[in-house]
């Protein structure tokens, strides 16, 4: 193999697997480190800068950081690292004055967002510093989108959506709420510089089955019932509900449910656990509230008797799976009735956009889905921009915060004439974290700690009211012990092969076995050649010039390293090193920046 | 030294031996030799070794005299028996120790000036007697523990750290421990595992007295230039001669050995050392012509390495004393202490 490139922006970025996997690349070990230190605001900075609502995704995000966590591949369960940003949250002081400020002169640029939610927002978020005046339209009568709309209050309290809210729209947005865009054509006219489409995907699917219009009276769109309670308008739900649907709506559906007044409430699933959309936390804290699961259950028709819904007919399932657990045949055992009072149905979401008009250079696929740059988020006509769930269906909150970075970046260098495709690369920064002989500036001995479990309000207390968060937050021991598992996936070792005398101290020392001294070779016989099973091909082999006595070459399986340092602390001559790598993730004032010093140079 | 202990976590799939065991089961406490000395390397090697080997570790003994190269017995096996002698006289407690239990696995660990200085008269007895055990050398040339002086094994024109030179010849363990019959010669080094790991293993399953040299250099006083025993002299001067490839009585021969430049060898216990000739001409087996050969390297520079000598069917320390078959402490307490009467009859023999 050729040897690594570690000056690579993304090489180090891959190792921080944490950070690599969020979608704002959230440097989280550098804030688990702040919170370690009782840093809570630097904490929160940190996460505010690539993620933009720390306290609401401490507590709401999807966190694909959590199984890509490298903890999670030493022992069974990652650091968890959502709970962590919550901690930084709720116990930050008042940062209104470390954020960016909005300069008084503006630069003359004018964008339109359409709609409140986290996309809009970010945008908002990243452009204000630069100048822009931002105009954004809100259907609704409160900011937030379907984190208002739709995460039920038990889970995402409405102060803290509020507060970070707040810290955006407070720094100049001019907000017109109840101002629904109903024609395209119309803001188009408006002469703004550039327009984003942050509207969400506001449509629930329906389930067309016998009865729907007959039962329609107690069959309920999932999105939109749990909307109609965020606005107060429905405060009660009948005694037995069903829901159909295994999904994250499904589950916010059920449990809200219980706080109506249901007594029986059971989620009904066509397929087994496995192919659970919802995620495993959700599952677990619905089932610690008693809701039923039931699989292998597929909806049929809605039974209607004397005009009213009495409960729903499905067809009971049996798959045939294979060694692998993928599904290769289904047949219907019988059918089944199960009663209920009402029916939410939470299968699903989809964009919609009847206020755009065709002509416009907007271009749409079969399925009505916008044509959308993946990079630039630059629909079919420049100067109009989509992002969020409006661009490429529903995901989630930090997918829609990234698309809105990404976006900021196109709307800035439309504005300034520029090329939207030319944009920053990434980069890495590289810092030696040696303090002395055997002295890191960071805490490197493996804490064997367990994860840490969220206490939760009593399931006596918790339904006597549908606002009443179910998560207490981390106590104080909790947070000591849980910073301690995280890894410093991000001080790296680094390898310098002219000093190496090939004495073998690193690779004795090394307690999960990751480093080889072995002839060159291509990466399928290195790895057959390692000291250690190196199975994850997900995971680079560090591989270095060939050293001054041998010519072998040390090889580093970066998969499981638990970055303890003891190689550097072993190696006589340091070509061991460990240095923090710092990624550089490029947002719309990084443009400007680079604008700025180019502007400079030409001067 | 590092400060910070090892961790206990590990490779979640990490190969596990007959016994359920994995490599890490058989550390020892943490190392505080000089960060890059050899003696780490070789602890390493003797780990993988006992782990391949599947040993039960209450059934390991280490023994060692005094030196860096001696504390290493706390490194290696911490579920074993462990016993610091003093200086050059591991040879004494390896031999009451065996002498009482045969069925337990001995190493020893010592130094160039533990065995070559001080206790050569204790090492050349345990050749002797053929004592039934695995002697390793850990040899770099110098005193390590007492700052660096030069040692028995330091060669004539090495230089010390602050440029002293050595004038008086050394003396080598491989060419004395064939000279006094020793039935297993192996040199070796500790940067090179692949050669070492089997024959420690065949040291420890052969049946009389082992004794591999292991040159390892000391980084913190004989690693600079003009050394004879620094990495890059080693590296640059050791030449392999016959490598040994170790395989237990269970495994099969899997690789495809080409006749006549590999022999096996069948140790008494079924396990087998494969020779693989890599210099032309040299017979392993062949103990006069093997030590020519030896010396006409030295005299090159060179250091011949792998299994340099391996005799036959030689008869270990309890066959040439009639030793009772079993450990002395499952012989019944009568039998063993037969009494004074018992004594009386065996005075009155020399009376
Ligand atoms: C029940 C449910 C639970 C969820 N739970 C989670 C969770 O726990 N964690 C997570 O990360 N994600 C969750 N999600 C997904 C997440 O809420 C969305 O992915 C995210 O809100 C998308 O943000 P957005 O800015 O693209 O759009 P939205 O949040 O949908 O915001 C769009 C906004 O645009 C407004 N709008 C739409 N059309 C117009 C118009 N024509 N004119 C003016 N305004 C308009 C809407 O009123 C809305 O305020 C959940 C979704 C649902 C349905
Ligand atoms: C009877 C006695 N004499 C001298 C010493 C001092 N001493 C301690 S270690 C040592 C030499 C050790 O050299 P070596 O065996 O080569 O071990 P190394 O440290 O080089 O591994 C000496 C002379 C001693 N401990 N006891
Ligand atoms: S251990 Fe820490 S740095 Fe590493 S992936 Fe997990 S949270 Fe991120
Ligand atoms: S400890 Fe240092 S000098 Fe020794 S092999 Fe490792 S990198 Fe090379
Ligand atoms: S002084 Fe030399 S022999 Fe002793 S521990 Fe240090 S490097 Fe090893
Ligand atoms: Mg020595």
């Amino acid at each position: 193999m050729e040897p690594t490139n570690t000056g690579h922006p993304d090489y180090f970025h891959k190792v921080v697997d944490c950070q690599w996997a969020c979608p704002a690349h959230t440097d989280v070990p550098e804030y688990i480190r702040l919170i370690a230190q009782g840093r809570f605001t630097d904490a929160y900075m940190v996460n505010r800068h690539s993620n933009v609502f720390p306290g609401i995704l401490g507590r709401v995000c999807d966190r694909p950081c959590e199984p890509a966590c490298r903890r999670g591949r030493i022992e069974d369960k990652p650091v968890a690292i959502c709970r962590l940003k919550r901690v930084a949250a709720d116990h930050r002081d008042d940062v209104v004055s470390l954020l960016p400020k909005t300069p008084k002169r503006k630069n003359g640029k004018r964008i339109a967002c359409i709609g409140a939610g986290c996309a809009s927002l970010t945008v908002a978020n990243d452009l204000l510093p630069l100048g822009y005046e931002i105009t954004m339209f809100e259907q609704w009568g409160q900011a937030g989108g379907l984190m208002r709309t739709n995460i039920p209050s038990f889970r995402l309290p409405a102060e803290v959506l509020d507060e970070e809210i707040a810290l955006i729209v407070d720094r100049g947005v001019d907000l017109r709420l109840g101002a629904r865009i109903d024609s395209m054509q119309n803001l188009l006219d408006e002469g703004y510089d550039a327009v984003f489409v942050g509207t969400g995907a506001p449509k629930g699917k329906e389930l067309d089955l016998p009865g729907r219009r007959a039962g329609a009276a107690n069959i309920h769109i999932g999105i939109d019932w749990l909307e109609s309670i965020a606005f107060g308008h429905i405060e009660s739900i009948g005694r037995r509900v069903l829901i159909i649907g295994v999904g994250n709506t499904a589950m916010d559906c059920c449990r809200s449910a219980l706080r109506l007044g249901a007594t029986d409430v059971k989620v009904m699933a066509r397929k087994p656990r496995q192919y659970f959309k919802a995620s495993e936390w959700e599952l677990e804290d619905a089932e610690e509230e008693r809701v039923a699961i039931v699989i292998n259950h597929s909806p049929k028709r809605f039974v209607i008797e004397n005009g009213k819904l009495t409960g729903m007919a499905f067809d009971v399932l049996e798959y045939d799976l294979d060694a692998g657990g993928r599904i290769t045949g289904e047949r219907v055992l019988r059918e089944e009735f199960v009663a209920a009072d009402d029916v939410i149905l939470a299968i699903g979401q989809e964009n919609a956009f009847p206020w755009i008009e065709s002509g416009l250079g907007i271009e749409f696929d079969k399925w009505h889905v916008p044509t959308v740059d993946l990079k630039t988020f630059q629909s079919t006509r420049p100067g109009v921009f989509f992002g969020g769930d409006s661009a490429f269906g529903p995901k989630n909150i930090i997918w829609a915060v990234e698309h809105g970075h990404q976006a900021a970046i196109s709307i800035h260098n439309h504005c300034q004439g520029k090329s939207v495709a030319d944009r920053l690369a990434p980069g890495v920064n590289l810092h030696s974290r040696k303090m002395g002989m055997h002295e890191w500036s960071y805490a490197n001995d493996y804490n064997p700690a367990e994860r840490r479990l969220m206490p939760h309000v009593s399931l006596k207390e918790r339904f006597k009211k549908i606002d009443i968060e179910v998560e207490l937050g981390f106590t104080v021991e909790q947070v000591a012990a849980e910073v301690q598992r995280c890894l410093n996936c991000d001080v790296q070792t680094v390898f310098s092969a002219k000093l190496c005398i090939e004495c073998d101290a690193c690779i004795d020392i090394c307690p999960v076995d990751c480093l080889t001294m072995t002839p060159n070779g291509t990466e399928a016989e290195l790895r057959g050649r390692l000291k250690a099973p190196a199975a994850n091909l997900t995971q680079a082999l560090y591989v270095s010039e060939p050293l001054k006595f041998t010519q072998r070459v040390m090889v580093k399986d970066e998969d499981l390293c638990v970055h303890c340092g003891l190689c550097a602390e072993r190696c006589p001559t340091a070509a061991w090193d460990m240095q923090k790598s710092t990624i550089l993730w490029p947002q719309a004032v990084d443009e400007a920046e680079a604008d700025h010093k180019a502007l400079a140079r030409t001067a | 030294m590092t400060f910070m202990a090892k961790p206990k976590v590990r490779h979640p799939s990490l190969p596990k031996n007959s016994l359920g065991l994995t490599r890490r089961d058989y550390e020892g406490s943490m190392s505080t030799l000089c960060a890059g000395c050899g003696h780490d390397s070789i602890t390493a090697a003797i780990i993988e070794s006992c782990w391949g080997l599947a040993l039960e570790p209450q059934n390991v003994v280490k023994l060692s005299g005094i030196g860096c190269s001696s504390k290493t017995t706390a490194y290696f096996v911490g579920g074993g028996h462990g016993f610091n002698s003093v200086h050059g006289r591991m040879p004494s407690i390896a031999m009451g120790a065996n002498a009482a239990n045969r069925d337990l696995t001995y190493i020893g660990v010592s130094g160039d000036g533990d065995t070559l200085s001080i206790g050569l008269g204790q090492f050349c007895h345990a050749i002797r007697r053929n004592l039934n055990m695995l002697y390793i050398i850990e040899n770099n040339g110098v005193y390590g523990l007492t700052k660096g002086q030069f040692s028995a094994s330091a060669d004539v024109g090495t230089q010390a750290k602050k440029g002293e030179v050595n004038r008086q010849p050394p003396i080598d363990p491989v060419l004395l421990a064939m000279t006094l019959g020793a039935p297993f010669v192996a040199r070796s080094f500790s940067g090179d595992k692949e050669q070492l790991v089997p024959l420690i293993q065949a040291g420890m399953r052969h049946r009389g007295f082992a004794i591999i040299d292991v040159l390892s250099p000391c980084v913190t006083f004989n690693d600079h230039e003009g050394s004879t025993k620094s990495y890059a002299y080693t590296r640059e001067h050791y030449d392999a001669a016959v490598n040994a490839d170790f395989i237990p009585f269970a495994r099969e021969i899997t690789a495809d050995y080409s006749a006549g430049e590999s022999l096996p060898v069948v140790l008494h216990d079924g396990s087998r050392i494969v020779l693989k000739k890599i210099a032309p001409g040299y017979d392993p087996t062949d103990r006069i012509a093997a030590m020519a050969q030896i010396q006409a390297g030295m005299q090159k520079q060179e250091f011949l390495t792998g299994m340099l000598y391996l005799g036959r069917g030689d008869r270990e320390f309890h066959d040439l004393n009639d030793m009772p078959q079993r450990a002395l402490n499952s012989i019944p307490y009568e039998q063993l202490t037969p009494g004074s009467r018992a004594m009386d009859k065996i005075l009155a023999r020399f009376r």
